[in-house]
């Protein structure tokens, strides 16, 4: 009995797997900085919001993304609102891409993840310059959003292989 | 076309505005609220200053905990890092070690040789039993730089012995008493020395200043003695053996050296005696 009942309590945790690896990556700016690498950051929530909005978004709910948003805010010292509308127009592009989609295909999911942090990232940078007066580096923002887009690839796979462990004959939707 | 168009604005309806399953809110509504909040803090409003203030001591705990893992990783790797340094330390120094063996192996050789030419030659190459005493006095004045040491004739020791600190050459015994013998030191104006100054193996006499320190006396014109050149004993005259290290050349100027001793002379605990005498073949 008490066996079943530990299972449980580590089933439920790993259905909020993807919920928690959001939260830890928004409050330790989950980006590889230490390695050291010139240039070299991705943003990891973008992947994550991107991937689990587009095939499980029961798995995310809206209103914890954007809470998730007001922690980085705090974390990275951004205004406060700005990281949670960036996650919450990542949600509706994903929303948008699983409504026309008939038949998902990685390749055309990859290149609309380009389109999407490309939109939301300039759109980001757009009202922290203009509102905030905020100054950036636009080659450190064009690295990350080639290697956030690059490593996309990879945890699609990762996060995949996670759904079908985990989720595995429960509903997407 | 129109068609297209209808499907396009029925996805982004579908999915700003529909509340999908499991969702509290509908997407629309937080972008709006975000806006707003964007909005208030561009203008300082108190409530939203007061919600970062909030938010700011519940995140910065949780981020300190959160990024424990991350920092864990950054610690594992310093560590793996530290762990292959050490390795291509061990392996620089293993490879070290390999050629100052076959060095060692090369220097007993020429040890060996040396003490063959050597008794070819009838050099002096034995020493007596070494004799280790303690200094009992020390008369450093500046006319007499000599040591008493605690042994005499009733421990065989003998008049013109060597005196060493250590392997390096402090002085010579002068006097004999039953037990306790006087040594002049180097540095004595009285001590004269027959050295070998090398590399070039230049032949020189060491006389001492009656300071810690000595210079070259009958020094042959035209020889040219370099800085930190060191200097040892010849053998000639037949009172120690040569290749006793004495000190090291100081320039002072073009045509001026001093020589530094290797031992400080003034610092004398124990001292080391040694006789020398031929090879009985």
């Amino acid at each position: 009995m008490a066996i079943q009942s530990k299972t449980s309590i580590f089933k439920k945790v790993l259905n909020f797997g993807p919920l928690i690896l959001l939260y830890i990556s928004v409050m330790n700016e989950f980006d590889f900085n230490y390695l050291n690498y010139k240039y070299f950051s991705f943003n990891f929530p973008f992947i994550l919001i991107f991937y689990w909005s587009l095939k499980r978004a029961q798995s995310l709910s809206y209103g914890y993304i954007f809470i998730a948003g007001l922690f980085n805010d705090v974390v990275i010292g951004f205004p406060i609102g700005t990281s949670g509308l960036t996650y919450l127009l990542i949600c509706g592009f994903a929303a948008y891409l699983r409504n026309i989609t008939l038949r998902p295909n990685l390749i055309n999911e990859w290149l609309f993840f380009l389109f999407t942090i490309m939109v939301v990232t300039a759109l980001n940078y757009l009202m922290l310059i203009s509102f905030f007066l905020i100054e950036v580096n636009y080659y450190e923002i064009s690295a990350n959003i080639l290697f956030t887009f690059i490593l996309y690839y990879f945890f699609s796979y990762i996060f995949e292989t996670y759904k079908k462990l985990v989720f595995r004959g429960k509903a997407d939707d | 076309m129109a068609a297209s168009r209808d499907d396009f604005v029925i996805a982004i309806r579908s999915a700003f505005l529909k509340k999908d399953n499991q969702q509290r809110f509908s997407l629309i509504f937080l972008i709006i609220f975000s806006i707003l909040l964007i909005t208030l803090s561009r203008f300082n409003f108190a409530a939203v200053n007061y919600l970062k203030l909030s938010l700011n001591e519940v995140v910065y705990r949780a981020s300190f905990i959160a990024s424990l893992p991350e920092q864990q990783i950054q610690n594992s790797r310093i560590a793996i890092q530290e762990h292959f340094k050490l390795y291509r330390d061990y392996e620089a120094t293993k490879k070290n070690l390999k050629e100052l063996q076959s060095k060692e192996y090369n220097t007993k050789f020429i040890i060996e040789e040396n003490k063959r030419l050597r008794t070819l030659i009838d050099e002096y190459i034995e020493n007596s039993e070494e004799l280790i005493g303690k200094v009992l006095l020390d008369k450093n004045s500046p006319f007499l730089k000599s040591i008493i040491i605690n042994k005499g004739s009733k421990d065989d020791v003998e008049i013109g012995m060597a005196v060493l600190d250590k392997e390096y050459l402090v002085g010579k015994i002068v006097e004999v008493n039953y037990s306790t013998s006087r040594a002049l030191l180097l540095s004595d104006l009285n001590s004269k020395i027959p050295v070998s100054i090398e590399p070039d193996n230049i032949q020189s006499i060491l006389s001492g200043t009656g300071k810690n320190n000595g210079y070259l006396q009958y020094f042959k014109e035209g020889s040219t003695v370099n800085q930190d050149d060191v200097v040892y004993t010849s053998g000639s005259g037949g009172i120690f053996k040569s290749g006793i290290p004495i000190g090291k050349i100081k320039k002072l100027d073009k045509e001026n050296y001093s020589i530094i001793f290797f031992s400080d002379l003034s610092q004398l605990n124990f001292v080391k005696l040694v006789s020398f005498s031929t090879k009985d073949n």
